[in-house]
């Protein structure tokens, strides 16, 4: 079963207007490096030096990556990602 | 307006004043950007200033709205709040010269209101009818006063968890009061994907974040004015999200900036409490990034564990020789009873982070007897009775003088 990749409003232009895309992948790593094989700008916009940029959050159902392992987080069949802007609230 | 532009702070790609709050190339913060022009007539300025409303709107030049002044008699105004001289505070921790600027006195008891009445403000400039918000509660008291006031409909989203008197005194203006189960950050997260599907909601601290964040400079504002146009040499200065604090120095480096006033930004510490203490574990750690923490504080108003502006507050602290640290519970609830008996001012936790770092740079011995401090309190103590309850010993008595006299004396206490 594939893994669900919500893309934020900022980011859709990038994903062909699309809300959400499906990955594929054992890790979070790999489920955006499947979705950037689809969409190649992405990469940039979400990637500095090989690393996640420092304004970009990924949750795995809704609990935010940097608690579990990072890109290295195992990610089960039929997983549910979203990617969002770290810059609100407070 | 002389704000011109939203500016990327990463990249500085550049776009309209609209309600946008993050570049689509970088996801970087943006920013209002401004052309002022240098003050050839400095006193003419000031004089300009004083006599303007007592309130936020005498720096109608320095923020980031389009129209007239707004009216200063409507709505919910905020700002020029007390800058009280605390020689009892300084005295006890050893201090020269300690200034409160006491923002729990605002229209609801903390300085979220300077920042919501630019953000609705700006919102209903920009066509918007509703207001809404993720909220550690200060921001709830005032969304939902301020939608009650401007007559517009307002959801307010908070952790379920928050403390009872900060839910009535939201829920009594009649705004949708929705309780998340999770912690903040979870709110925050809801909302930073509502607000990408609810385009006509004007989110105070998402989508309309650059210019809500621009209304803490207004804390500088007055600082500056109350000190008869001077800089203080420090200021001690609570974090959340590090907005507060980053935008305090801002608003002073724009009028240094234009000439208004002369000095120096001044030595800017930030105050954590040790149970959410992303901002203070990288400084510590020398990092130049936070690592999101799951708070667990009773200082719930400061219990953001991914705070948005946290690199920027470590490059504050760090250029201008301050630091962030942080206080255990007990350090907070002895700093709120620290501020209360020695200046009479009753604060909620936050203050009490404050005061207890204020206590703690004191007795590390970081702060120079000539210097001239400003603490600067968030909010109202009334917001958090729970961490004070049972902190202090009443009397009981029959209404007889016998009884009164006994119960002293029962105490060995002579009156």
């Amino acid at each position: 079963m594939s893994i669900t990749v919500k893309i934020p409003t900022q980011l859709r232009d990038a994903a062909g207007g699309a809300a959400q895309v499906t990955a594929d992948g054992a890790t979070v790593g790999e489920a955006l490096e499947s979705v950037f094989a689809e969409h190649a700008e992405l990469r940039d916009r979400l990637y500095q030096d090989g690393d996640l940029r420092r304004f970009v959050n990924v949750y795995l159902s809704g609990e935010d990556i940097r608690f579990l392992d990072g890109l290295q987080t195992a990610v089960p069949a039929g997983g549910e990602l979203t990617i969002l802007p770290a810059v609100a609230g407070g | 307006m002389a704000a011109t532009q939203l500016k990327c702070r990463e990249c500085a790609t550049e776009y309209p004043l609209e309600a946008r709050y993050v570049c689509s190339r970088c996801f970087g913060p943006l920013e209002v950007a401004y052309e002022h022009e240098q003050v050839s007539d400095v006193s003419s300025l000031r004089r300009r200033i004083q006599g303007g409303p007592q309130n936020i709107w005498r720096y109608h030049d320095f923020l980031p709205l389009e129209g007239p002044q707004p009216q200063t008699r409507t709505g919910l105004p905020a700002g020029c709040t007390p800058l009280v001289r605390a020689d009892r505070l300084a005295e006890r921790l050893g201090l020269g010269e300690v200034w409160v600027k006491n923002d729990a006195a605002n229209p609801t008891h903390s300085f979220k209101d300077r920042v919501v009445s630019v953000a609705a403000t700006r919102a209903r400039e920009l066509g918007f009818d509703t207001l809404a918000c993720a909220s550690t509660g200060n921001l709830a008291n005032s969304v939902a006063a301020h939608g009650a006031a401007l007559g517009m409909d307002s959801y307010v989203l908070i952790p379920s968890d928050l403390e009872e008197q900060k839910q009535l005194a939201t829920a009594i203006y009649g705004t949708n009061l929705v309780k998340v189960r999770g912690n903040y950050d979870d709110v925050n997260r809801l909302c930073t994907e509502l607000s990408g599907d609810r385009e006509n909601w004007a989110f105070v601290n998402i989508n309309m974040r650059p210019y809500y964040a621009e209304g803490s400079k207004t804390v500088a504002f007055e600082i500056a004015e109350q000190l008869g146009w001077e800089l203080p040499d420090r200021c001690v200065v609570p974090i959340a999200s590090g907005s507060l604090f980053t935008k305090i120095a801002k608003g002073f480096a724009e009028w240094i900036d234009i000439g208004l006033i002369a000095g120096e930004i001044p030595t800017m510490n930030g105050s954590q409490a040790l149970g959410c203490s992303p901002v203070a574990t990288a400084f510590e750690q020398e990092k130049d990034v936070c690592r999101p923490v799951k708070p667990d504080t009773i200082a719930k108003s400061l219990a953001i564990g991914n705070p948005a502006d946290g690199p920027y507050a470590l490059d504050l602290a760090r250029c201008t020789g301050g630091s962030i640290d942080s206080v255990s519970d007990q350090e907070i609830r002895d700093g709120i009873r620290l501020l209360a008996e020695t200046t009479g001012i009753f604060t909620e936790t936050a203050g009490g982070v404050t005061t207890a770092v204020l206590a703690k740079l004191a007795e590390r011995g970081d702060i120079g007897s000539d210097e001239r401090v400003v603490l600067v309190i968030t909010g109202d103590g009334l917001k958090t009775l729970d961490a004070v309850r049972d902190s202090f010993r009443a009397y009981e008595v029959d209404a007889s003088i016998e009884s009164f006299e006994a119960a002293f004396a029962e105490q060995g206490v002579n009156v």
